[in-house]
Protein backbone atom coordinates (compact mmCIF):
# COMPACT_ATOMS: atom_id res chain seq x y z
CA UNK A 1 0.00 0.00 0.00
CA UNK A 2 1.35 3.23 0.80
CA UNK A 3 4.31 4.77 2.79
CA UNK A 4 4.03 1.80 6.27
CA UNK A 5 5.10 4.68 8.56
CA UNK A 6 2.82 7.13 7.18
CA UNK A 7 -0.31 4.94 8.13
CA UNK A 8 0.63 4.80 11.42
CA UNK A 9 1.07 8.57 11.87
CA UNK A 10 -1.97 8.59 10.32
CA UNK A 11 -3.54 6.18 12.32
CA UNK A 12 -1.87 7.49 15.53
CA UNK A 13 -3.65 11.34 14.97
CA UNK A 14 -7.01 9.48 14.09
CA UNK A 15 -7.02 7.74 17.76
CA UNK A 16 -5.74 10.81 19.37
CA UNK A 17 -8.58 12.76 17.60
CA UNK A 18 -11.30 10.18 19.27
CA UNK A 19 -13.28 11.95 22.18
CA UNK A 20 -14.80 9.31 24.53
CA UNK A 21 -17.49 11.00 26.75
CA UNK A 22 -17.01 9.83 30.65
CA UNK A 23 -17.90 6.23 31.03
CA UNK A 24 -21.25 5.58 31.82
CA UNK A 25 -22.00 3.59 35.33
CA UNK A 26 -22.34 -0.27 34.66
CA UNK A 27 -26.15 0.64 35.98
CA UNK A 28 -27.90 3.34 34.51
CA UNK A 29 -28.50 6.14 36.09
CA UNK A 30 -31.91 6.67 37.72
CA UNK A 31 -34.95 5.39 35.08
CA UNK A 32 -38.70 6.64 35.94
CA UNK A 33 -39.35 2.99 38.17
CA UNK A 34 -35.86 4.48 39.84
CA UNK A 35 -37.69 7.81 40.36
CA UNK A 36 -40.79 6.57 41.38
CA UNK A 37 -39.35 3.74 43.70
CA UNK A 38 -37.78 7.74 45.84
CA UNK A 39 -40.91 8.75 46.07
CA UNK A 40 -42.37 5.90 47.44
CA UNK A 41 -39.41 5.60 50.21
CA UNK A 42 -39.38 9.37 50.22
CA UNK A 43 -43.34 9.19 51.57
CA UNK A 44 -43.28 6.31 53.37
CA UNK A 45 -40.37 7.24 55.66
CA UNK A 46 -42.18 10.39 56.05
CA UNK A 47 -44.95 8.33 57.31
CA UNK A 48 -42.73 6.22 59.92
CA UNK A 49 -41.31 9.32 60.96
CA UNK A 50 -44.37 11.07 61.29
CA UNK A 51 -45.96 7.83 63.74
CA UNK A 52 -42.59 7.71 65.42
CA UNK A 53 -42.56 10.87 66.45
CA UNK A 54 -46.28 10.90 67.74
CA UNK A 55 -45.57 7.46 69.65
CA UNK A 56 -42.37 9.13 71.24
CA UNK A 57 -43.97 11.95 72.18
CA UNK A 58 -47.09 10.19 73.49
CA UNK A 59 -44.65 8.14 75.70
CA UNK A 60 -43.27 10.81 76.82
CA UNK A 61 -45.70 12.73 78.04
CA UNK A 62 -47.55 9.34 79.77
CA UNK A 63 -43.91 8.81 81.41
CA UNK A 64 -44.33 12.19 82.76
CA UNK A 65 -47.54 11.79 84.05
CA UNK A 66 -47.09 9.06 85.51
CA UNK A 67 -43.95 10.87 87.53
CA UNK A 68 -45.71 13.70 88.55
CA UNK A 69 -49.00 11.63 89.69
CA UNK A 70 -47.00 8.98 91.49
CA UNK A 71 -44.78 11.45 93.20
CA UNK A 72 -47.73 13.87 94.46
CA UNK A 73 -50.85 13.73 96.64
CA UNK A 74 -53.21 16.22 97.98
CA UNK A 75 -55.17 16.86 101.35
CA UNK A 76 -57.90 18.63 100.96
CA UNK A 77 -59.56 20.73 103.77
CA UNK A 78 -62.67 21.65 103.66
CA UNK A 79 -64.04 24.78 105.38
CA UNK A 80 -66.32 23.88 108.20
CA UNK A 81 -68.46 25.97 111.06
CA UNK A 82 -65.44 27.09 113.35
CA UNK A 83 -62.60 25.92 111.54
CA UNK A 84 -59.24 28.41 111.15
CA UNK A 85 -58.57 27.21 107.97
CA UNK A 86 -54.91 28.65 108.03
CA UNK A 87 -54.13 26.64 111.54
CA UNK A 88 -55.56 23.54 109.84
CA UNK A 89 -53.19 23.84 107.09
CA UNK A 90 -50.10 24.24 108.45
CA UNK A 91 -50.95 21.21 111.17
CA UNK A 92 -51.68 19.54 108.25
CA UNK A 93 -48.92 20.11 106.89
CA UNK A 94 -47.03 19.35 109.62
CA UNK A 95 -48.47 16.07 110.27
CA UNK A 96 -47.22 15.04 106.40
CA UNK A 97 -43.71 16.10 107.28
CA UNK A 98 -43.81 13.86 110.10
CA UNK A 99 -44.24 11.22 108.57
CA UNK A 100 -41.66 9.38 106.68
CA UNK A 101 -41.84 9.29 102.82
CA UNK A 102 -43.02 12.94 102.65
CA UNK A 103 -40.11 14.73 100.83
CA UNK A 104 -42.26 18.51 100.93
CA UNK A 105 -45.48 19.59 101.43
CA UNK A 106 -46.63 22.63 99.62
CA UNK A 107 -49.76 24.49 101.14
CA UNK A 108 -51.41 26.43 97.64
CA UNK A 109 -52.12 29.82 99.25
CA UNK A 110 -55.18 32.16 98.42
CA UNK A 111 -54.28 33.73 95.33
CA UNK A 112 -53.09 30.10 93.61
CA UNK A 113 -56.16 28.80 94.83
CA UNK A 114 -58.16 31.91 93.27
CA UNK A 115 -56.26 31.40 90.54
CA UNK A 116 -57.56 27.50 90.24
CA UNK A 117 -60.74 28.38 90.74
CA UNK A 118 -61.19 31.61 88.16
CA UNK A 119 -62.41 29.89 85.40
CA UNK A 120 -65.71 29.07 87.03
CA UNK A 121 -66.03 31.37 89.67
CA UNK A 122 -64.47 34.59 87.14
CA UNK A 123 -62.12 37.10 88.35
CA UNK A 124 -62.54 39.17 91.83
CA UNK A 125 -64.14 37.45 93.84
CA UNK A 126 -64.11 36.98 98.08
CA UNK A 127 -62.73 34.06 98.41
CA UNK A 128 -63.63 34.43 102.41
CA UNK A 129 -67.61 34.91 101.17
CA UNK A 130 -67.12 31.42 99.47
CA UNK A 131 -66.62 28.17 101.59
CA UNK A 132 -63.63 27.38 99.30
CA UNK A 133 -61.35 24.29 99.86
CA UNK A 134 -57.61 24.86 99.97
CA UNK A 135 -55.45 22.23 98.87
CA UNK A 136 -51.82 20.91 100.48
CA UNK A 137 -50.10 19.51 98.19
CA UNK A 138 -46.99 16.72 99.24
CA UNK A 139 -44.35 15.79 97.60
CA UNK A 140 -43.54 11.66 97.92
CA UNK A 141 -40.49 9.57 97.88
CA UNK A 142 -41.40 7.53 94.61
CA UNK A 143 -39.07 4.62 95.72
CA UNK A 144 -40.33 4.74 99.51
CA UNK A 145 -43.71 5.77 99.47
CA UNK A 146 -45.23 6.53 103.29
CA UNK A 147 -47.73 4.56 104.56
CA UNK A 148 -51.22 6.00 103.57
CA UNK A 149 -53.24 4.51 105.76
CA UNK A 150 -51.33 5.99 108.96
CA UNK A 151 -51.19 9.16 107.35
CA UNK A 152 -55.05 9.39 106.90
CA UNK A 153 -55.52 8.07 110.67
CA UNK A 154 -53.11 10.80 111.66
CA UNK A 155 -54.79 13.54 110.06
CA UNK A 156 -58.48 12.36 110.88
CA UNK A 157 -57.27 12.53 114.96
CA UNK A 158 -55.83 15.77 114.00
CA UNK A 159 -58.13 17.76 111.44
CA UNK A 160 -60.98 16.15 110.83
CA UNK A 161 -61.94 18.14 107.96
CA UNK A 162 -58.86 17.24 105.90
CA UNK A 163 -59.17 14.22 103.45
CA UNK A 164 -56.40 12.35 102.40
CA UNK A 165 -56.23 12.05 97.78
CA UNK A 166 -53.27 9.44 97.32
CA UNK A 167 -54.60 9.95 93.66
CA UNK A 168 -54.39 6.09 93.16
CA UNK A 169 -57.76 5.58 91.40
CA UNK A 170 -57.45 7.67 88.95
CA UNK A 171 -54.01 7.87 88.80
CA UNK A 172 -53.78 3.99 88.13
CA UNK A 173 -56.97 4.81 85.66
CA UNK A 174 -54.41 7.27 83.63
CA UNK A 175 -51.58 5.18 83.44
CA UNK A 176 -53.46 2.56 82.17
CA UNK A 177 -54.83 4.52 79.37
CA UNK A 178 -51.42 6.07 78.85
CA UNK A 179 -49.68 2.42 78.92
CA UNK A 180 -52.33 1.46 76.34
CA UNK A 181 -51.80 4.48 74.31
CA UNK A 182 -48.44 3.80 73.60
CA UNK A 183 -49.40 0.42 73.49
CA UNK A 184 -51.41 1.13 70.67
CA UNK A 185 -48.64 4.35 68.99
CA UNK A 186 -46.10 1.24 69.17
CA UNK A 187 -48.23 -1.36 67.27
CA UNK A 188 -49.36 1.60 64.80
CA UNK A 189 -45.82 1.94 64.28
CA UNK A 190 -44.81 -1.63 63.66
CA UNK A 191 -47.58 -2.08 61.20
CA UNK A 192 -45.98 1.23 59.82
CA UNK A 193 -43.21 0.04 59.55
CA UNK A 194 -43.68 -3.83 58.31
CA UNK A 195 -45.67 -1.91 55.27
CA UNK A 196 -42.75 0.31 54.71
CA UNK A 197 -40.63 -2.35 54.66
CA UNK A 198 -42.83 -4.23 52.28
CA UNK A 199 -43.67 -1.86 50.18
CA UNK A 200 -39.72 -0.67 49.95
CA UNK A 201 -39.18 -4.48 48.75
CA UNK A 202 -41.63 -4.40 46.36
CA UNK A 203 -41.05 -0.91 44.69
CA UNK A 204 -36.59 -2.02 45.01
CA UNK A 205 -37.80 -5.13 43.03
CA UNK A 206 -39.90 -3.69 40.90
CA UNK A 207 -37.40 -0.55 39.68
CA UNK A 208 -34.93 -4.03 39.68
CA UNK A 209 -36.81 -5.60 37.21
CA UNK A 210 -36.11 -3.52 34.07
CA UNK A 211 -32.53 -4.09 34.53
CA UNK A 212 -32.63 -8.34 34.54
CA UNK A 213 -31.31 -7.49 31.05
CA UNK A 214 -28.44 -5.93 32.31
CA UNK A 215 -27.56 -8.45 34.98
CA UNK A 216 -28.04 -10.88 32.65
CA UNK A 217 -25.33 -9.46 29.96
CA UNK A 218 -23.23 -8.91 32.93
CA UNK A 219 -23.56 -12.30 34.01
CA UNK A 220 -22.27 -13.20 30.45
CA UNK A 221 -19.78 -11.55 29.81
CA UNK A 222 -18.22 -12.75 32.94
CA UNK A 223 -19.32 -10.93 35.95
CA UNK A 224 -19.26 -12.36 39.30
CA UNK A 225 -22.25 -11.72 41.48
CA UNK A 226 -20.49 -9.77 44.02
CA UNK A 227 -19.36 -7.05 41.53
CA UNK A 228 -22.56 -6.90 39.73
CA UNK A 229 -24.37 -6.70 43.12
CA UNK A 230 -21.73 -3.87 44.45
CA UNK A 231 -22.68 -2.05 41.40
CA UNK A 232 -26.47 -2.37 41.93
CA UNK A 233 -26.51 -1.28 45.26
CA UNK A 234 -24.86 1.53 45.40
CA UNK A 235 -27.33 2.63 42.79
CA UNK A 236 -29.99 2.00 44.75
CA UNK A 237 -28.30 3.27 47.86
CA UNK A 238 -28.16 6.22 46.82
CA UNK A 239 -31.61 6.15 46.29
CA UNK A 240 -32.92 4.85 49.28
CA UNK A 241 -30.53 7.41 51.19
CA UNK A 242 -31.99 10.36 49.18
CA UNK A 243 -35.82 9.07 49.11
CA UNK A 244 -35.40 8.36 53.20
CA UNK A 245 -33.55 11.45 53.80
CA UNK A 246 -35.90 13.94 51.83
CA UNK A 247 -39.09 11.67 53.78
CA UNK A 248 -37.43 11.64 57.31
CA UNK A 249 -36.13 15.13 56.83
CA UNK A 250 -39.34 17.02 56.26
CA UNK A 251 -40.75 14.96 59.14
CA UNK A 252 -38.05 16.41 61.36
CA UNK A 253 -38.57 19.89 60.32
CA UNK A 254 -42.21 19.37 60.87
CA UNK A 255 -41.70 18.91 64.23
CA UNK A 256 -38.92 21.61 64.62
CA UNK A 257 -41.62 23.97 63.12
CA UNK A 258 -44.63 23.06 65.06
CA UNK A 259 -42.84 23.63 67.94
CA UNK A 260 -41.06 26.67 67.12
CA UNK A 261 -44.73 28.07 66.50
CA UNK A 262 -45.62 27.10 69.08
CA UNK A 263 -43.13 28.57 71.60
CA UNK A 264 -43.84 31.73 69.22
CA UNK A 265 -47.63 32.32 69.58
CA UNK A 266 -47.31 31.02 73.26
CA UNK A 267 -50.28 31.83 75.34
CA UNK A 268 -53.22 32.33 72.40
CA UNK A 269 -56.22 30.67 72.21
CA UNK A 270 -55.24 28.35 69.68
CA UNK A 271 -51.94 27.23 71.02
CA UNK A 272 -53.54 26.75 74.24
CA UNK A 273 -56.00 24.38 72.09
CA UNK A 274 -53.30 22.68 70.48
CA UNK A 275 -51.37 22.56 73.79
CA UNK A 276 -54.16 20.87 75.36
CA UNK A 277 -55.09 18.10 72.77
CA UNK A 278 -51.95 17.37 71.66
CA UNK A 279 -49.35 18.68 74.32
CA UNK A 280 -46.13 20.01 73.68
CA UNK A 281 -44.86 19.26 69.72
CA UNK A 282 -41.43 19.41 71.02
CA UNK A 283 -39.88 15.81 70.08
CA UNK A 284 -37.31 15.16 72.09
CA UNK A 285 -33.57 13.97 70.67
CA UNK A 286 -34.58 10.48 71.10
CA UNK A 287 -37.14 10.91 68.49
CA UNK A 288 -34.94 13.16 66.49
CA UNK A 289 -32.69 10.01 66.81
CA UNK A 290 -35.49 7.68 65.70
CA UNK A 291 -36.10 9.63 62.51
CA UNK A 292 -32.32 9.25 61.77
CA UNK A 293 -32.31 5.29 63.00
CA UNK A 294 -35.57 4.64 60.46
CA UNK A 295 -33.78 6.81 57.58
CA UNK A 296 -30.93 4.48 57.68
CA UNK A 297 -33.27 1.56 58.38
CA UNK A 298 -34.79 2.40 55.09
CA UNK A 299 -31.92 2.81 52.93
CA UNK A 300 -30.31 -0.53 54.18
CA UNK A 301 -33.69 -2.40 53.36
CA UNK A 302 -33.42 -0.90 49.47
CA UNK A 303 -29.54 -1.97 49.42
CA UNK A 304 -30.03 -5.49 51.02
CA UNK A 305 -33.13 -5.95 49.00
CA UNK A 306 -31.01 -4.98 45.66
CA UNK A 307 -28.37 -7.50 46.48
CA UNK A 308 -31.04 -10.24 47.09
CA UNK A 309 -32.82 -8.96 44.19
CA UNK A 310 -29.40 -9.47 41.91
CA UNK A 311 -28.44 -12.53 43.67
CA UNK A 312 -31.18 -14.19 43.23
CA UNK A 313 -32.02 -12.96 39.22
CA UNK A 314 -28.15 -14.64 38.62
CA UNK A 315 -29.85 -17.70 40.78
CA UNK A 316 -32.42 -18.15 38.55
CA UNK A 317 -30.39 -17.64 34.99
CA UNK A 318 -28.83 -20.67 36.31
CA UNK A 319 -31.73 -22.73 36.82
CA UNK A 320 -32.73 -21.97 33.69
CA UNK A 321 -29.07 -23.72 32.82
CA UNK A 322 -30.44 -26.29 34.65
CA UNK A 323 -33.91 -26.91 33.66
CA UNK A 324 -34.28 -26.04 29.97
CA UNK A 325 -37.80 -25.58 29.75
CA UNK A 326 -37.33 -22.10 31.66
CA UNK A 327 -34.72 -20.92 28.89
CA UNK A 328 -36.73 -18.06 27.18
CA UNK A 329 -36.61 -17.96 23.35
CA UNK A 330 -33.51 -16.17 21.43
CA UNK B 1 -10.46 -2.89 -0.30
CA UNK B 2 -10.64 -6.38 1.89
CA UNK B 3 -7.51 -6.68 3.72
CA UNK B 4 -6.12 -3.49 2.79
CA UNK B 5 -6.21 -2.44 6.33
CA UNK B 6 -4.22 -4.40 8.62
CA UNK B 7 -5.50 -5.93 11.76
CA UNK B 8 -4.23 -4.45 14.99
CA UNK B 9 -3.09 -7.41 17.28
CA UNK B 10 -2.29 -4.71 19.96
CA UNK B 11 -4.43 -7.14 22.85
CA UNK B 12 -5.00 -6.10 25.95
CA UNK B 13 -1.92 -7.05 28.08
CA UNK B 14 0.02 -4.53 25.78
CA UNK B 15 2.74 -6.56 25.81
CA UNK B 16 2.52 -7.46 21.96
CA UNK B 17 2.75 -4.43 19.26
CA UNK B 18 2.53 -6.65 16.47
CA UNK B 19 0.79 -5.81 13.02
CA UNK B 20 -0.46 -8.77 12.01
CA UNK B 21 -1.78 -9.06 8.37
CA UNK B 22 -5.17 -10.35 6.65
CA UNK B 23 -5.35 -14.19 5.47
CA UNK B 24 -3.60 -15.49 2.67
CA UNK B 25 -0.83 -12.71 2.70
CA UNK B 26 1.51 -13.60 5.43
CA UNK B 27 1.66 -16.57 7.92
CA UNK B 28 4.68 -14.79 9.34
CA UNK B 29 2.69 -13.81 13.11
CA UNK B 30 1.91 -17.13 13.58
CA UNK B 31 5.34 -17.97 15.91
CA UNK B 32 4.53 -14.82 17.68
CA UNK B 33 1.23 -15.53 18.03
CA UNK B 34 1.58 -18.80 19.55
CA UNK B 35 4.37 -17.53 21.89
CA UNK B 36 1.82 -14.93 23.79
CA UNK B 37 -1.18 -17.90 23.49
CA UNK B 38 1.54 -19.49 25.87
CA UNK B 39 0.21 -22.34 23.62
CA UNK B 40 2.95 -25.22 23.91
CA UNK B 41 2.77 -27.21 20.65
CA UNK B 42 1.79 -30.60 22.48
CA UNK B 43 -1.28 -28.57 23.62
CA UNK B 44 -1.96 -27.85 20.05
CA UNK B 45 -4.26 -31.13 19.41
CA UNK B 46 -5.39 -31.64 22.75
CA UNK B 47 -9.56 -30.68 22.55
CA UNK B 48 -11.25 -27.73 24.23
CA UNK B 49 -14.28 -29.01 24.37
CA UNK B 50 -15.64 -32.80 24.10
CA UNK B 51 -19.00 -33.84 23.61
CA UNK B 52 -20.45 -37.45 24.66
CA UNK B 53 -23.16 -39.38 23.88
CA UNK B 54 -25.23 -35.26 25.00
CA UNK B 55 -28.90 -35.03 24.40
CA UNK B 56 -31.18 -32.23 25.40
CA UNK B 57 -34.78 -31.60 25.54
CA UNK B 58 -36.85 -28.62 26.55
CA UNK B 59 -39.08 -29.47 28.94
CA UNK B 60 -41.50 -32.34 28.13
CA UNK B 61 -40.61 -31.53 24.31
CA UNK B 62 -38.63 -33.91 21.90
CA UNK B 63 -34.98 -33.81 22.19
CA UNK B 64 -33.77 -31.11 20.32
CA UNK B 65 -30.23 -32.73 20.26
CA UNK B 66 -29.67 -36.62 20.10
CA UNK B 67 -26.17 -37.86 20.86
CA UNK B 68 -23.96 -35.82 19.52
CA UNK B 69 -20.34 -36.81 20.35
CA UNK B 70 -17.91 -34.50 18.98
CA UNK B 71 -14.73 -32.73 19.55
CA UNK B 72 -13.45 -29.34 19.08
CA UNK B 73 -9.74 -29.07 18.84
CA UNK B 74 -7.72 -26.21 20.36
CA UNK B 75 -7.19 -23.62 17.56
CA UNK B 76 -9.98 -24.73 15.41
CA UNK B 77 -11.93 -23.31 12.86
CA UNK B 78 -15.69 -24.58 12.24
CA UNK B 79 -18.77 -23.76 10.83
CA UNK B 80 -21.76 -24.87 12.50
CA UNK B 81 -25.33 -25.37 10.26
CA UNK B 82 -28.20 -26.33 9.59
CA UNK B 83 -32.26 -25.55 8.55
CA UNK B 84 -33.62 -22.89 11.09
CA UNK B 85 -34.96 -24.90 14.45
CA UNK B 86 -31.86 -27.28 13.80
CA UNK B 87 -30.59 -26.42 17.38
CA UNK B 88 -28.11 -24.42 16.39
CA UNK B 89 -28.61 -21.72 19.31
CA UNK B 90 -29.65 -24.36 21.21
CA UNK B 91 -26.02 -26.05 20.70
CA UNK B 92 -24.18 -22.99 21.22
CA UNK B 93 -26.08 -22.50 24.68
CA UNK B 94 -24.52 -25.90 25.79
CA UNK B 95 -20.96 -24.40 24.88
CA UNK B 96 -21.55 -21.43 26.73
CA UNK B 97 -22.81 -23.57 29.36
CA UNK B 98 -25.64 -21.84 29.74
CA UNK B 99 -27.86 -24.97 29.56
CA UNK B 100 -26.94 -28.01 30.53
CA UNK B 101 -27.58 -31.32 28.83
CA UNK B 102 -29.91 -33.65 29.54
CA UNK B 103 -28.02 -36.66 29.26
CA UNK B 104 -24.85 -37.37 28.39
CA UNK B 105 -21.64 -35.70 28.89
CA UNK B 106 -19.65 -32.15 28.15
CA UNK B 107 -16.21 -31.32 29.09
CA UNK B 108 -14.94 -28.02 28.75
CA UNK B 109 -11.48 -26.94 29.53
CA UNK B 110 -10.85 -30.18 30.76
CA UNK B 111 -13.66 -30.25 33.37
CA UNK B 112 -16.59 -31.87 33.27
CA UNK B 113 -19.07 -28.98 33.35
CA UNK B 114 -21.98 -30.55 35.43
CA UNK B 115 -18.90 -30.40 38.36
CA UNK B 116 -18.53 -26.97 38.06
CA UNK B 117 -20.09 -24.46 41.44
CA UNK B 118 -22.53 -21.73 40.04
CA UNK B 119 -19.63 -19.14 41.01
CA UNK B 120 -16.90 -20.63 39.35
CA UNK B 121 -19.31 -19.94 35.89
CA UNK B 122 -18.31 -16.29 35.19
CA UNK B 123 -14.46 -17.05 35.15
CA UNK B 124 -15.23 -19.93 32.80
CA UNK B 125 -16.88 -18.18 30.57
CA UNK B 126 -14.42 -15.00 30.69
CA UNK B 127 -12.59 -17.58 28.38
CA UNK B 128 -15.59 -17.94 26.06
CA UNK B 129 -16.50 -14.82 23.74
CA UNK B 130 -19.91 -14.72 22.28
CA UNK B 131 -21.93 -12.75 20.04
CA UNK B 132 -25.54 -13.91 21.09
CA UNK B 133 -28.20 -14.45 17.67
CA UNK B 134 -30.26 -10.90 19.48
CA UNK B 135 -26.61 -9.19 20.72
CA UNK B 136 -27.80 -8.59 24.06
CA UNK B 137 -26.30 -4.82 23.77
CA UNK B 138 -26.51 -2.75 26.52
CA UNK B 139 -28.56 0.54 25.45
CA UNK B 140 -27.10 2.81 28.01
CA UNK B 141 -23.62 2.44 26.90
CA UNK B 142 -21.76 3.75 24.34
CA UNK B 143 -20.64 1.37 21.40
CA UNK B 144 -17.27 1.99 23.17
CA UNK B 145 -18.50 1.54 26.31
CA UNK B 146 -20.27 -1.86 24.91
CA UNK B 147 -16.92 -3.63 23.52
CA UNK B 148 -14.93 -2.35 26.56
CA UNK B 149 -17.37 -4.26 29.54
CA UNK B 150 -15.97 -7.34 29.67
CA UNK B 151 -12.69 -6.18 30.31
CA UNK B 152 -14.13 -3.43 32.93
CA UNK B 153 -15.66 -6.11 34.56
CA UNK B 154 -12.60 -8.15 34.75
CA UNK B 155 -11.10 -4.88 36.89
CA UNK B 156 -9.19 -3.63 34.23
CA UNK B 157 -7.92 0.30 34.02
CA UNK B 158 -9.57 1.94 31.08
CA UNK B 159 -6.23 3.33 29.97
CA UNK B 160 -4.73 -0.16 29.37
CA UNK B 161 -7.40 -1.21 26.93
CA UNK B 162 -9.10 2.36 25.66
CA UNK B 163 -6.69 2.18 22.32
CA UNK B 164 -7.14 -1.46 21.87
CA UNK B 165 -11.00 -1.20 21.98
CA UNK B 166 -11.06 2.09 19.75
CA UNK B 167 -8.67 -0.16 16.97
CA UNK B 168 -11.03 -3.04 17.01
CA UNK B 169 -13.97 -0.90 16.64
CA UNK B 170 -12.22 1.39 13.76
CA UNK B 171 -11.32 -2.43 12.73
CA UNK B 172 -14.93 -3.41 12.39
CA UNK B 173 -15.94 -0.36 10.77
CA UNK B 174 -17.49 1.45 13.78
CA UNK B 175 -14.87 4.22 13.91
CA UNK B 176 -17.27 6.50 13.56
CA UNK B 177 -20.36 5.43 16.03
CA UNK B 178 -17.91 5.16 18.62
CA UNK B 179 -20.18 7.74 20.77
CA UNK B 180 -23.33 6.42 20.01
CA UNK B 181 -25.56 4.26 21.68
CA UNK B 182 -27.15 0.81 20.12
CA UNK B 183 -31.14 1.69 19.73
CA UNK B 184 -29.57 4.54 17.01
CA UNK B 185 -27.46 1.24 15.37
CA UNK B 186 -28.62 0.17 12.20
CA UNK B 187 -29.11 -4.24 12.65
CA UNK B 188 -25.40 -4.63 10.90
CA UNK B 189 -23.68 -1.94 13.53
CA UNK B 190 -25.13 -3.75 16.64
CA UNK B 191 -23.93 -7.27 15.54
CA UNK B 192 -20.80 -5.77 14.28
CA UNK B 193 -20.69 -3.97 18.02
CA UNK B 194 -21.65 -7.65 19.02
CA UNK B 195 -18.82 -9.11 17.79
CA UNK B 196 -16.14 -6.48 18.78
CA UNK B 197 -17.39 -7.18 22.29
CA UNK B 198 -16.96 -10.87 21.77
CA UNK B 199 -13.58 -10.72 20.72
CA UNK B 200 -12.06 -8.42 22.73
CA UNK B 201 -10.90 -10.22 25.66
CA UNK B 202 -9.10 -12.46 22.58
CA UNK B 203 -10.87 -15.74 24.43
CA UNK B 204 -9.75 -19.34 23.86
CA UNK B 205 -13.19 -19.77 22.48
CA UNK B 206 -15.64 -17.70 20.46
CA UNK B 207 -18.97 -18.76 19.38
CA UNK B 208 -20.79 -16.45 16.95
CA UNK B 209 -24.69 -17.03 16.23
CA UNK B 210 -25.28 -15.87 12.87
CA UNK B 211 -22.49 -13.35 13.20
CA UNK B 212 -23.24 -12.33 9.58
CA UNK B 213 -27.01 -12.45 9.15
CA UNK B 214 -27.72 -8.67 9.26
CA UNK B 215 -24.61 -7.39 7.05
CA UNK B 216 -24.01 -7.00 3.39
CA UNK B 217 -21.54 -9.93 1.94
CA UNK B 218 -18.32 -7.44 1.53
CA UNK B 219 -18.68 -6.66 5.38
CA UNK B 220 -19.50 -10.89 5.95
CA UNK B 221 -16.18 -10.98 4.17
CA UNK B 222 -14.31 -8.74 6.41
CA UNK B 223 -15.85 -9.41 9.78
CA UNK B 224 -14.54 -13.79 9.05
CA UNK B 225 -11.78 -12.97 8.06
CA UNK B 226 -11.49 -11.38 11.49
CA UNK B 227 -13.17 -14.69 13.12
CA UNK B 228 -9.97 -16.17 10.64
CA UNK B 229 -7.29 -13.77 12.24
CA UNK B 230 -8.71 -14.31 15.62
CA UNK B 231 -8.10 -17.88 15.01
CA UNK B 232 -4.67 -17.41 13.62
CA UNK B 233 -4.28 -16.24 17.14
CA UNK B 234 -5.20 -19.08 18.80
CA UNK B 235 -9.02 -19.09 19.32
CA UNK B 236 -11.12 -22.11 18.48
CA UNK B 237 -13.99 -20.35 16.16
CA UNK B 238 -17.53 -22.09 16.12
CA UNK B 239 -19.58 -19.99 13.74
CA UNK B 240 -23.16 -20.93 13.28
CA UNK B 241 -24.76 -20.10 9.97
CA UNK B 242 -27.26 -20.96 7.38
CA UNK B 243 -25.05 -18.97 4.78
CA UNK B 244 -23.80 -21.27 2.21
CA UNK B 245 -21.60 -18.35 0.63
CA UNK B 246 -19.65 -17.41 3.06
CA UNK B 247 -18.51 -21.54 4.21
CA UNK B 248 -17.65 -22.16 0.36
CA UNK B 249 -14.91 -19.17 1.25
CA UNK B 250 -13.58 -20.86 3.80
CA UNK B 251 -11.91 -24.14 4.27
CA UNK B 252 -13.66 -25.58 7.32
CA UNK B 253 -14.75 -28.07 9.11
CA UNK B 254 -18.33 -28.06 9.06
CA UNK B 255 -20.95 -29.00 11.58
CA UNK B 256 -24.21 -29.93 9.97
CA UNK B 257 -27.32 -30.06 12.44
CA UNK B 258 -30.49 -31.93 11.16
CA UNK B 259 -32.80 -33.64 12.85
CA UNK B 260 -31.09 -33.47 16.24
CA UNK B 261 -28.42 -35.02 14.39
CA UNK B 262 -24.62 -33.95 14.12
CA UNK B 263 -23.03 -34.63 10.94
CA UNK B 264 -19.10 -33.37 10.69
CA UNK B 265 -17.30 -33.42 7.29
CA UNK B 266 -13.38 -32.45 8.15
N1 LIG C 1 -36.75 -22.25 25.46
C1 LIG C 1 -37.26 -23.14 24.63
N2 LIG C 1 -38.29 -23.89 25.03
C2 LIG C 1 -38.82 -24.83 24.21
N3 LIG C 1 -38.37 -25.08 22.99
C3 LIG C 1 -37.33 -24.36 22.53
C4 LIG C 1 -36.73 -23.35 23.32
N4 LIG C 1 -35.71 -22.78 22.61
C5 LIG C 1 -35.71 -23.45 21.41
N5 LIG C 1 -36.67 -24.37 21.37
C6 LIG C 1 -36.94 -25.28 20.24
O1 LIG C 1 -35.78 -25.98 19.98
C7 LIG C 1 -35.58 -26.12 18.58
C8 LIG C 1 -34.21 -25.59 18.19
O2 LIG C 1 -34.18 -24.20 18.39
P1 LIG C 1 -32.89 -23.34 18.10
O3 LIG C 1 -33.18 -21.96 18.50
O4 LIG C 1 -31.74 -23.99 18.75
O5 LIG C 1 -32.79 -23.45 16.52
P2 LIG C 1 -31.75 -22.76 15.52
O6 LIG C 1 -31.08 -23.86 14.77
O7 LIG C 1 -30.89 -21.81 16.26
O8 LIG C 1 -32.73 -21.98 14.55
P3 LIG C 1 -32.41 -20.61 13.75
O9 LIG C 1 -31.56 -21.00 12.61
O10 LIG C 1 -33.78 -20.19 13.28
O11 LIG C 1 -31.79 -19.67 14.68
C9 LIG C 1 -36.70 -25.39 17.92
O12 LIG C 1 -37.66 -26.33 17.51
C10 LIG C 1 -37.27 -24.51 18.99
O13 LIG C 1 -38.64 -24.37 18.82
MG1 LIG D 1 -30.63 -19.76 16.26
Amino acid sequence: MTDPAATARDRGSKERLVTLRPTAPIVPPVNVSGRALMVVIAIMSFLCAVTLGAVTMVQEKAEAWQGDVSREITIQIKPEEGLDMDQALIAVRDIVLGSPGAVAARIVDRASTARLLEPWLGEGFDMDELPVPRLVIVTIDENNPPDFGAMRQALAEAVPAAALDDHRAWADRLISMARITVLIGVGILSLMLATTMLTVIFATRGAMAGNRHIVEVLHFVGAETGFIASQFQRRFLLIGLKGAGVGGGVAAVVFLLLAAWQNHTMATALNDQATALFGRFSLSSAGYFGIVAIIALIAAMTTLTTRLTVIRTIREIDRQRADPSLAEIG
Amino acid sequence: MLGEQPLPARWPDGQLNLTLTMPGECEAGEQTARRMMHIRPRDRNRSLIHFENVGLRYGMGPEVLRDLTFDIPKRSFQFLTGPSGAGKTTLMRLLFMSLKPTRGLIRMFDRDISMIPGEELPLLRRRIGIVFQDFRLLDHMTTYENVALPLRVRGKEEASYRSDVIELLKWVGLGERINVLPPVLSGGEKQRVAIARALIDQPEILLADEPTGNVDPPMAQRLLNLFIELNRLGTAVIIATHDLTLMDRVNARRMILSEGRLDIYD
